[in-house]
């Protein structure tokens, strides 16, 4: 047990880590790469009709749970009106009233919609086989002809619905040009497909969408078939019997009742305006999982204050600059001043930029190095010397901005970013290793400080990394996991292999 | 030589790595409550005192800023002391006075030093430069070891002393450290000076290992490095076994001085001892410590019997 307590903390935290991640990214969509938008949709349904006196109601359908989309946010336009939104058999409705209207009145209701890769919609229970409709001869055996020929050449519900859609496009025989005439609309078509098939005992509804297209004005809905294969809806293109909708498709309401309706109102005029937007995938992200009820927003960045935020993103970093640190010094061997010293210089590195960062660190420490040489001469106590490097640290940083801005170099000014204690500590450490090593140690290791730094900040300014951990926290745990099995590296390191190298080549006693 | 060895190589040697030492003997067998006992060289000397073991005499301790004032008092009239931190780490901070000149004293370099100049660095042991953490620390003032000739040949200036890698109260490895003109008389390997691994079974010197690379004469002296006989080296070893009842340590280094008319002395003791030993014995010390973890699975053997049966062991090979 004691054996595997680690590996199954490791694999532990790994686990939750990655289950988490999977869940933000396949079900809430959290995007994986950073700068990612998505399709937003923002669909407009105006409203205009004229007032005949009197209290007015009007009631428009509106979209409810629409396959393929998710529905984002919604706005009512609609001064003066009374509003109430509510469930009407299979469709969601708003209906508007007031007492006193002149002229005409113009409603407006705003969707932003959201392209899903899988649907919300939740389905209806089977409503049972459809009634016969009461046919008149010729028309009922037509239809029984009709119906035969089609289940002859269909193997279930769907099929049988694309075959009659098929049939009826092309219309040859004469028991379909009882049902069809050239000019049937596409709306009455699917109406006389859903007498047919109930016939066939088959439940069918009208569906009625949009094609969303980016900046398309005056859309008018298209009518879809649903036939029911007792399991859920399927959609069948009245233009060619296909299956499912197309893409971009936003249903907005089913069944053959009118997309408004008024009272003491006439000349309803209803258009649709659609727009595409793109929005930061992650804010898309939230709202879904908001839309969901997903417990992972209450523990999300994104609630906090912005510049917490901005904070957090610098923070989130510093593991796996620290785990770097692990790899270099525990895998790799390389030699550096204080544990977490080049942590925090390469943090300092994301405001100065690199090379005019590695420039100013250079030019401090060495500057600083010189004179912490002559406070040699002066036999100081510890601490006093201490404070007298830092005060001279923050001197130089001053004299270096200023000269730098003269100079016109603007990097110079970031200078104030360096950590000065940290910098006045590896001065100390420095002249201490230089006095007591050698200047060859000492060169060494502080080159090898500076290399990590730089090796930490390359890492902490990559866009992925920082967009991947900033977005996914819980990835830290797969960093701290790694931590965990680093710490239970005793292998050799890397530096040792040129340490030991006399060693090669002889045999053991 | 090839500029690399290949990790398998390292294992079929036995080599131990930074890593498995820090894991599998420091954090294994060094408990912590039992590090102030080694990293506190004063504790270090009283407990030696208390189990009979041979140390340098303590002329006198200052353990304030105050008390910097009764320095000249405690150096009396001696012609040579040893100034260094209770608490000191890898040799920093350890001032070697070999004589005086008029008002001045003589460093261990040539170089003179001031009474002033030995009070501040006092000042600095007191403050916590050289110890551990930087805590603020004590000065011990000490008695210079007069080295044994012996090794006068092989070391520029300085004391050599005699480095003993003690696993689970078995003598594993030892070497001699020699100091040279760059380690400025302190017996440091990664200082400059020079190791030279000692044969566990006969007490003889071998060649040497000079950062890192091996060397077959002192690099100042040049004298063969190979060789050398160190007396009653039974006795040494026996000393340095002895350490682990007195520390509980399972992973220590003890460093002993041979001193020309007291014998060996235990200088200091230490919880974290380097790899380096390795090196100036050509081989590594996994080979050693498997057949101790054995022999001590089966029996608790005293110190006199742990050196036996390593000398044993290194007869066989």
């Amino acid at each position: 047990m004691k054996r595997l307590h680690l590996p199954l903390l490791i694999l532990l935290l790994t686990g939750i880590s990655l289950g988490i991640f999977y869940h933000k990214v396949w079900n809430l969509g959290f995007p994986v790469l950073p700068a990612q938008t998505t399709d937003n949709w923002t669909v407009e349904a105006r409203v205009a009709f004229e007032s005949t006196g009197g209290a007015l109601t009007a009631r428009l359908f509106l979209p409810h749970e629409p396959p393929g989309f998710a529905l984002l946010d919604e706005q009512f336009v609609s001064r003066g009106y009374g509003l109430a939104t509510g469930m009407d058999a299979d469709n969601r409705a708003a209906t508007w009233t007031t007492r006193s209207p002149s002229g005409r009145q113009v409603l407006y209701y705003r969707a932003s919609v959201y392209q899903l890769q899988r649907s919300l919609r939740t389905q209806p229970e089977y409503p049972g086989p459809a009634e016969a409709p009461d046919l008149d001869e010729p028309y009922r055996a037509a239809a029984e002809a009709i119906i035969d020929r089609v289940r002859a050449r269909s193997a279930d519900i769907t099929s049988f619905a694309t075959v009659l859609v098929r049939d009826m496009l092309s219309a040859a025989d004469e028991n379909m040009g009882l049902f069809l005439s050239q000019n049937t609309s596409e709306r009455e078509r699917v109406a006389v497909a859903i007498e047919l098939l109930a016939g066939a005992r088959i439940p069918a509804r009208m569906a009625h969408g949009l094609q969303l297209t980016d900046r398309g004005r005056d859309l008018q809905p298209r009518t879809w078939l649903e036939v029911h294969n007792t399991r859920e809806w399927v959609a069948i293109n009245p233009n060619d019997g296909s299956v499912g909708y197309p893409d971009q498709f936003l249903v907005w309401w089913y069944g053959d009742g009118d997309l408004v309706e008024l009272s003491r109102a006439r000349n309803a005029q209803v258009s649709f305006a659609v727009s595409r937007n793109f929005q930061d995938a992650v804010d898309t992200a939230q709202q879904r999982a908001k839309l969901l009820n997903s417990r992972v927003m209450d523990f999300s960045l994104f609630g906090l204050p912005v510049q917490t935020q901005n904070m957090y993103r610098v923070l989130l970093m510093i593991p796996v600059g620290a785990m770097i640190i692990v790899l270099l010094r525990n895998v790799v061997g390389v030699q550096t001043f204080g544990t977490f010293m080049p942590v925090l210089i390469a943090l300092s590195f994301r405001e100065t930029e690199l090379l005019g960062g590695v420039i100013l660190f250079t030019l401090i420490v060495s500057l600083g190095l010189a004179i912490r040489f002559y406070l040699e001469h002066l036999k100081l106590l510890l601490v006093p010397r201490l404070a007298a490097v830092v005060s001279i640290v923050v001197m130089l940083m001053l004299a270096l901005s200023i000269l730098s801005h003269h100079m016109g170099i603007e990097t110079g000014l970031a200078i104030a970013l360096f950590p000065m204690v940290i910098l006045a500590m590896t001065i100390e450490r420095m002249s201490i290793v230089w006095e007591e090593h050698g200047a060859g140690d000492a060169i060494r290791q502080g080159i090898g400080s500076l290399m990590v730094a730089v090796a930490g900040y390359l890492l902490m300014i990559n866009p992925y990394i920082e967009h991947l951990i900033f977005v996914f926290p819980e990835l830290l745990l797969i960093v701290l996991a790694a931590t965990l099995l680093l710490g239970r590296y005793t292998g050799y390191r890397l530096s040792e292999l040129l340490r030991f190298r006399v060693l090669a080549g002889r045999s053991r006693p | 030589m090839k500029w690399f060895i290949t990790p398998r190589e390292l294992r079929r040697q036995g080599v131990l790595g930074m890593n498995r030492r820090n894991t599998h003997m420091i954090a294994a067998l060094n408990p912590r409550s039992r590090y102030p006992l080694v990293d506190d060289k004063l504790r270090t000397k009283e407990v030696a005192i208390g189990a009979g073991i041979a140390v340098p005499e303590l002329y006198g301790v200052i353990e304030t800023n105050h008390d910097i004032r009764h320095l000249p008092t405690i150096v009396g009239g001696r012609e040579d002391f040893v100034i260094k931190p209770a608490h000191g780490s890898g040799g920093n901070g350890i001032l070697v006075i070999t004589g005086r000149v008029g008002g001045q004293f003589r460093k261990a370099s040539g170089l003179l030093e001031d009474l002033d100049g030995l009070k501040h660095h006092v000042s600095n042991i007191l403050s916590g430069m050289y110890s551990l953490g930087g805590q603020p620390d004590r000065a011990m003032i000490e008695y210079r070891v007069r080295f044994d000739p012996l090794f006068g040949q092989v070391s520029f200036q300085g004391v050599p002393d005699i480095r003993t890698v003690v696993y689970r109260g078995y003598p594993a490895m030892a070497m001699v450290r020699l100091p040279t003109r760059a380690s400025d008389g302190k017996a440091n390997l990664h200082q400059g000076a020079v190791g030279a691994g000692i044969d566990i079974a006969t007490g003889v010197t071998g060649h040497g290992v000079l950062h890192n690379g091996i060397v077959d004469r002192h690099p100042d002296t040049g004298a063969p490095l190979g060789g050398i006989t160190i007396p009653d080296w039974g006795h040494l070893l026996e000393l340095a076994a002895g350490c682990y009842e007195l520390t509980g340590l399972g992973y220590l280094g003890v460093d002993v001085v041979l001193d020309r008319d007291l014998g060996p002395l235990i200088l200091e003791l230490n919880a974290r001892p380097g790899l380096a030993v390795q090196i100036a014995n050509g081989t590594g010390l996994l080979g050693n410590v498997e057949s101790i973890d054995a022999q001590a699975a089966q029996t608790a053997l005293g110190p006199a019997a742990r050196v036996a049966f390593m000398r044993g062991l290194a007869l066989r090979e």
